[in-house]
C-alpha cells in the first residue's frame, strides 16, 4: 500500500489542506539494533491522536532511537534494524507502506535546525512539496505562506521570504522554518527530536507555543532532554532507560507521582 | 547529583525541624502555665511567638526559592509542598499556644476552682498527636502518620464532653461562667492543635505516597 488512508489529495490542496486531524500511533513489541547492539527492546506505546506525547531519559536509553523506528530512518543507517508493529491509523508501517510514503505522513524536525543554506525561504517550504510532485505555483504558493503562517514565521518573513536564504534567519527561526518544511507536506505526525536543544529561552517558548497550537491538526511526539519542556508541552510521557520504556503516564503523574522508582530518581537528579 | 539542590532540601528540613520545636514547646509551656497558674510561663509563650513567625516567613522564602530556582519534581515537588503546608500549622499551633496562655492570665483574675474538665489529659492527647506526626516527617513514615489521623476523633470527643460538662457548669453555677468559658477556649485550642496534627499527618501521607487523603472522611 502506497498511501495512508484519509490523507488530503496532493491535487485537491486548497481549503482542506492543513485541517485535517493526526492519528493515533499504536507501537507493539518494537525492538530495534544496531548490528548487534539490542538498542530498544519489546517497547509497548500508545500514542494519542492530536496530542502530544513527550520521550524523556538519559542520553543513550534509546528515545531518540525510538522516534526514528516511527518514521524507518532507523533503518538508514548501515547495520540498523528494527521489527515489531508500528501503527499510524490503519497502517502498520513496517508492512504495509514504502519508508518513502512514511515519512512524507510523518514529519520530523531535528535538534538542530538544517535549512539547505542555498536556498530561498520559500523554496526551502516548498522543497517537499515539489519533490511529491507539486509544481503548480498557485499550489505552492498557498501552501508555502500556509505553512509558514502554521510555523508563525509568516510575519517576521512574509517580505522577503522569496529572496531571502534561509540560512541568513536566526536560530530560531531556522528551527521555525524547518518546522514550516514538515509542515508543508501535509503531514498526520510529526516527530520532534529535541527541537528546542540549541535555542535561546524566547524562541524556546515559541517552539512550545507552536506545539500548543500544531496539535490540534497534527499528533507530535517530542524527544526532550528538558523535563520541564515535557511537562509543559506534552498530556503524557514516555520514560526510557537502557532502552526499555520504564513507565508511560499522563505528563502530570510523571513529575508529581511517577510510578516506578527509577523514574523518579530520573526526574529528581538522584539517578546514578 | 543535583548537589546543592538536594543540600538546600536537607536544610529546609532542618529549619522545619527548628519551627517544629518551637511549636511543641509553646504548647507545652501554655499547659504547664495552666496547670501551675504561672503568669511567666504565659510570657514565655507571648515571647516566642515574633520568633515562630520569623521562622515562618524564612522556611516559606526557603520553599520559594527551592521552587522557582529548582523546579523540583516528583517526591521532592511533594515534599516542598508538604513543608509549606507543614509551616503554616506548626505557625497556628505557635498562635494556640498564646491563645491558651491568654486565657490562663485571664483565669487569674479569679479564685481557683476545680472545673469539671481534664484540661491536662487533653492537652496531652493533642500534644501527642503533635509528637507523632512530626515524629512521622523526620522518618518520613506513612503508616505513623496514619496513626495520628486515628487520634483526632479522641480529641474531638474530649472536647465535646468538655463542652457539655463546662455550659452544665454555667447553668447551674452561673458565678463560674468566667472561669468555666476560659477553660472552653482552652479546650478549643487545643481541639485544634489536635486539628493542626491531623494536618500535619495527612501533608506526611501526600509527601511519602502522593496520595491526598484530606477530607477523606466528608469526600463524596
Amino acid at each position: 500500500m502506497d498511501c495512508l488512508p484519509g490523507t488530503a489529495d496532493e491535487a485537491g490542496g486548497g481549503e482542506e489542506e492543513g485541517t485535517q486531524l493526526g492519528v493515533g500511533i499504536e507501537v507493539e513489541h518494537l525492538n530495534a539494533w544496531y548490528g548487534k547492539t539490542h538498542t530498544l527492546q519489546d517497547i509497548n506505546l500508545p500514542v494519542p491522536a492530536n496530542h502530544c506525547t513527550a520521550l524523556i531519559g538519559p542520553s543513550g536509553c534509546g528515545k531518540s532511537t525510538f522516534v526514528r523506528c516511527l518514521n524507518r530512518m532507523h533503518e538508514t543507517i548501515a547495520g540498523a534494524r528494527a521489527e515489531g508493529s508500528v501503527r499510524i491509523g490503519d497502517i502498520d508501517i513496517y508492512k504495509d507502506a514504502s519508508p518513502v510514503v512514511i515519512r512524507r505522513r510523518i514529519g520530523m524536525v531535528f535538534q538542530r535546525p538544517n535549512p539547505f543554506p542555498t536556498m530561498s525561504i520559500y523554496d526551502n517550504v516548498a522543497v517537499g512539496v515539489t519533490l511529491d510532485g507539486t509544481s503548480a505555483r498557485r499550489v505552492l504558493d498557498e501552501r508555502v505562506e500556509r505553512s509558514l503562517r502554521q510555523a508563525a514565521l509568516w510575519d517576521e518573513v512574509k517580505d522577503v521570504y522569496k529572496k531571502k536564504s534561509g540560512a541568513s534567519l536566526s536560530g530560531g527561526q531556522q528551527q521555525r522554518l524547518c518546522i514550516a518544511r514538515a509542515l508543508a507536506i501535509d503531514p498526520e505526525v510529526l516527530l520532534m527530536d529535541e527541537p528546542a536543544s540549541a535555542l535561546d529561552p524566547i524562541s524556546t517558548s515559541k517552539i512550545e507555543d507552536l506545539i500548543f497550537e500544531l496539535k490540534h491538526q497534527y499528533t507530535i511526539v517530542i524527544v526532550t532532554h528538558n523535563m520541564q519542556q515535557a511537562a509543559r508541552v506534552a498530556e503524557n510521557t514516555g520514560f526510557f532507560l537502557s532502552g526499555k520504556l520504564v513507565e508511560f503516564s499522563p505528563t502530570h503523574q510523571i513529575f508529581t507521582n511517577p510510578r516506578d522508582k527509577r523514574t523518579e530518581d530520573y526526574i529528581t537528579g538522584r539517578f546514578g | 547529583m543535583r548537589i546543592k539542590f538536594h543540600q538546600s532540601l536537607g536544610d529546609l528540613r532542618e529549619r522545619l525541624l527548628v519551627m517544629a520545636g518551637m511549636a511543641e514547646q509553646a504548647i507545652q509551656r501554655s499547659i504547664e502555665a495552666y496547670r501551675t497558674r504561672d503568669l511567666s510561663i504565659c510570657e514565655l509563650v507571648f515571647r516566642s511567638e515574633p520568633a515562630i513567625n520569623r521562622l515562618e516567613r524564612e522556611i516559606d522564602q526557603m520553599a520559594l526559592d527551592l521552587l522557582a530556582m529548582e523546579q523540583p519534581m516528583a517526591i521532592d515537588l511533594r515534599f516542598i509542598l508538604s513543608v509549606i503546608r507543614i509551616n503554616a500549622d506548626l505557625e497556628r499551633v505557635g498562635d494556640q499556644a498564646v491563645n491558651i496562655a491568654v486565657r490562663v492570665r485571664e483565669m487569674g483574675a479569679f479564685a481557683n476552682y476545680d472545673l469539671p474538665v481534664d484540661i491536662p489529659k487533653l492537652a496531652s492527647l493533642a500534644s501527642a498527636m503533635v509528637r507523632k506526626a512530626l515524629q512521622a516527617f523526620i522518618e518520613a513514615d506513612a503508616e505513623l502518620a496514619e496513626a495520628v489521623l486515628a487520634l483526632d476523633d479522641q480529641v474531638d470527643e474530649m472536647n465535646d464532653a468538655a463542652f457539655l460538662s463546662l455550659s452544665t457548669l454555667i447553668k447551674e453555677q452561673p458565678s463560674l461562667t468566667p472561669q468555666s468559658l476560659n477553660a472552653l477556649i482552652i479546650a478549643r485550642n487545643l481541639e485544634r492543635v489536635g486539628d493542626h496534627a491531623t494536618n500535619i499527618a495527612e501533608d506526611v501521607i501526600f509527601w511519602v505516597r502522593g496520595a491526598d487523603v484530606r477530607h477523606a472522611s466528608t469526600a463524596l
